[in-house]
């Protein structure tokens, strides 16, 4: 089966054959990755637009390898754009359709703003993070680092530990996995939960051990107090010392319980040292897949005819 | 070590209020409770049928240390806290440095246990340094010993601040306690605007000040479901308020001071800086609904609203004096004598309102109740005599009091705390 759409906002608009169907395309991306030459003539002739407002390495690193890899040209914009204020978001999206872009490849801090700039576009756009809605390609690499490990969804208990409010992955994943039939338990500080987070179809729970409870898999959120006022979060002390994955917290999840952090990790808050540098952390893993999984976007959106039609 | 209280009169559920009880005291627990017992080890107490009941427990009061000893310390306060009958008392965090971190909570607990005769509970910030902005380190105090979360008499001004704070704390299930002031419409106000403001040229508080923070704190804690506890509520409107949300299940309880439902704004006549408190004292009408909502229910805790301020503080005209009550030691005799000689409520009913019930919001599991293998925290009184308040004899540093001279009933004749004698 192939996925018919122009664009990728998140995980909330694929079904779970879709997203099964990008991980295995992944998977295959994994096996081009392996070969000496890692160039593949699929994108060949089409041009990917980086448009990112705002800061990012790996995010900005792994979309660019994965379009060169696939033989694009790219364009890195995120320089070039110096203030959202004085330019409009569709204003900018003709400017670069005009000039004969084929993907646009955008993070932008306010929520919805990848739809908006697709629906004035010819070029397909793909969400590299929209404010604090989605991220689309950090999840769908979070997912294939699962699969790979335990082999599918089904049945499997995932806990999301952290700021959840803030964490545009963590909302794709709980998208992704709730559809591909995961339980999935989340605990963080009241204050950083999204309210009604039970309508997603997961259990809310205030103390972490109680989420961790014989889990397979736990994923864990960067903790930003920057981001946040100061009424939600008195100290990332204190934060470590309720949610922090450490030995102790460990001790509840499945003896081979696997543990992921989007990454940049602060060590010693979100996971302990001993912990990320143990045998269950799977934060080199993540980065290996994550130019795969793009890959697999691109192509799938090529496919379909990405670009000027 | 063991103590055997000998003819005790006992207003509790499943004793005959007829007859005449000993209780057996085993170290710091109550042990047993029977007609006729005896024990060769203990030493003998003979309550000369009083009536024994369980100790009381303060909500609202100030110790005043680390920060203010000059006006009370750990020890004074505590020797007040047994005179009034109180075997244990909470510590509001406005002292200094402000109880906003472990490390403070910490330094009260361990210097009450050196000095402290009563047992002291501290309530930590929601803010931090009761700023009403950034929220404190909630979650470490509460490991270090917090029983509930306040920012002490100061505004609460954020609604925001309030929300995030009750939606942090469900992780502990401690109770938020706020004073409800609206400072803009508080403002330079030193007392209940009304006739007697005019009368007198002082600027008043409105009513409104506080019950505006009660709706809308009634608001918060339906929303976000945390346990909202109202301190010293003092108006009609509170009160009807309360009543209202308890009734749809809101997750609220309140408590008064003997001043709101024994005093009135008369008592500010000759600019008398003894009865300058906050919320202020109010109408004949605000006590009558505060007296309604003791019988009713829908007030939970009667607390000494203990606010020690220097005399010098008070030596001053109205407008500059300090606001503060020395409450200690007068609640119980108060109380009794407005409330239970009245006839307006029973003793036991009295009882549930200074024990039993700020142990069950204050999560105090082994305390409130007089029973087989609770603590031995109990308080002695004498409902017979008459007394006449004499400030001077207080413990606390504070030696005055707006009940100067007045004859009441209920004096506090022995307090126990831990299974000790102190009194």
């Amino acid at each position: 089966m192939s996925l018919h759409r122009k664009d990728f906002f998140g995980l909330r608009d694929l079904t779970a054959d879709d997203i099964r169907y990008i991980l295995s395309t992944a998977e295959t991306m994994k096996y081009v990755l392996n070969q000496k030459n890692k160039k593949v003539p699929h994108l060949q002739g089409k041009s990917v637009i980086i448009l990112f407002y705002g800061q990012s390495a790996r995010a900005k690193l792994s979309y660019e390898l994965a379009a060169q890899h696939l033989s694009a040209n790219v364009v890195d914009m995120t320089n070039s754009v110096h203030s959202m204020e004085h330019e409009n978001l569709q204003d900018m999206g003709q400017l670069i359709d005009q000039m004969g872009a084929d993907f646009i490849i955008l993070r932008h801090p306010m929520a919805g703003a990848a739809k908006l700039l697709a629906d004035s576009v010819g070029a397909s756009v793909i969400n590299a993070g929209d404010g604090y809605n989605e991220n689309p390609g950090q999840s769908l690499l979070d997912l294939l680092t699962i699969r790979e490990q335990k082999g599918g969804f089904e049945g499997l208990k995932v806990a999301i530990i952290g700021d959840i409010s803030h964490s545009r992955v963590s909302k794709s994943n709980i998208w992704g996995l709730t559809k591909l039939g995961a339980e999935v338990c989340v605990s963080g500080p009241p204050t950083l939960l999204p309210p009604k987070l039970d309508k997603f179809g997961v259990t809310v729970h205030y103390d972490a051990r109680e989420a961790v409870n014989n889990a397979d898999v736990i994923l864990t959120t960067r903790m930003r107090l920057e981001t946040q006022d100061y009424t939600c979060l008195p100290s990332l002390d204190e934060y470590k010392r309720f949610f922090r994955i450490d030995h102790n917290l460990l001790k509840y999840a499945k003896k081979d319980a696997i543990v992921m952090h989007p990454g940049p990790i602060q060590r010693g808050i979100e996971i302990s040292d001993g912990v990320i540098d143990g045998p269950q952390c799977l934060i080199n893993d993540q980065i290996a897949n994550s130019v795969a999984v793009r890959m697999a976007m691109f192509y799938i959106l090529s496919q379909m005819g990405g670009g000027l039609l | 070590m063991k103590t055997l209280m000998k003819n005790c009169k006992l207003v509790t559920d499943g004793f005959s209020a007829e007859k005449v009880y000993d209780i057996l005291i085993e170290d710091n627990t109550i042990a047993k409770i029977g007609e006729n017992l005896s024990d060769e080890d203990a030493k003998i107490v003979d309550i000369d049928q009083h009536t024994i009941l369980p100790g009381f427990i303060d909500m609202h009061c100030n110790i005043c240390e680390p920060g203010f000893e000059n006006v009370e310390d750990i020890h004074t306060v505590s020797k007040s806290a047994a005179r009034g009958g109180f075997t244990a008392i909470t510590c509001e965090p406005n002292t200094k440095p402000v109880i906003d971190n472990k490390t403070v909570v910490e330094y009260i607990i361990s210097k009450s246990a050196l000095h402290g005769m009563v047992h002291i509970y501290p309530y930590g910030s929601m803010s931090m340094g009761c700023e009403g902005k950034a929220i404190a380190e909630i979650g470490e105090m509460y490991e270090a010993g917090i029983v509930g979360i306040s920012d002490g008499d100061e505004f609460t001004d954020s609604a925001a601040l309030l929300r995030n704070v009750m939606r942090y704390s469900k992780m502990f299930d401690l109770p938020i306690m706020t004073h409800c002031e609206d400072r803009s419409l508080s403002g330079e106000g030193v007392m209940n605007e009304g006739y007697m403001a005019s009368c007198l040229g002082l600027v008043g508080m409105p009513r409104e000040a506080e019950e505006l923070q009660v709706a809308r704190n009634l608001i918060l804690a339906q929303n976000t479901g945390a346990r909202l506890h109202i301190a010293h509520v003092s108006t009609a409107g509170s009160i009807e308020m309360i009543r209202e949300a308890k009734a749809r299940g809101i997750s609220v309880t309140c408590e008064t001071c003997p001043h709101y439902f024994s005093l009135t704004e008369e008592a500010v006549e000759d600019y008398n800086t003894l009865v300058k408190v906050n919320p202020p004292l109010r109408t004949q009408e605000d006590v009558n609904a505060v007296l309604e909502g003791i019988a009713d229910g829908t007030i939970d805790v009667i607390a000494s609203g203990h606010s020690p301020v220097g005399q010098t503080e008070k030596n001053r005209t109205f407008g500059q004096a300090a606001y503060g009550i020395s409450g200690l030691e007068t609640a119980f005799a108060i109380s009794y004598t407005h409330l239970v000689e009245t006839g307006i409520i029973t003793m036991k009913r009295l009882s549930q309102l200074l024990s039993a019930n700020p142990a069950a919001i204050l999560n105090l599991r082994e305390k409130g109740k007089i029973a087989e293998g609770m603590d031995a925290d109990l308080v002695v009184v004498d409902c017979v005599e008459d007394y006449s308040i004499e400030a001077k004899h207080f413990a606390s540093k504070a030696k005055y009091s707006p009940f100067e001279g007045m004859q009441v009933k209920g004096k506090v004749l022995h307090t126990v705390v831990d299974g000790r004698v102190l009194l």
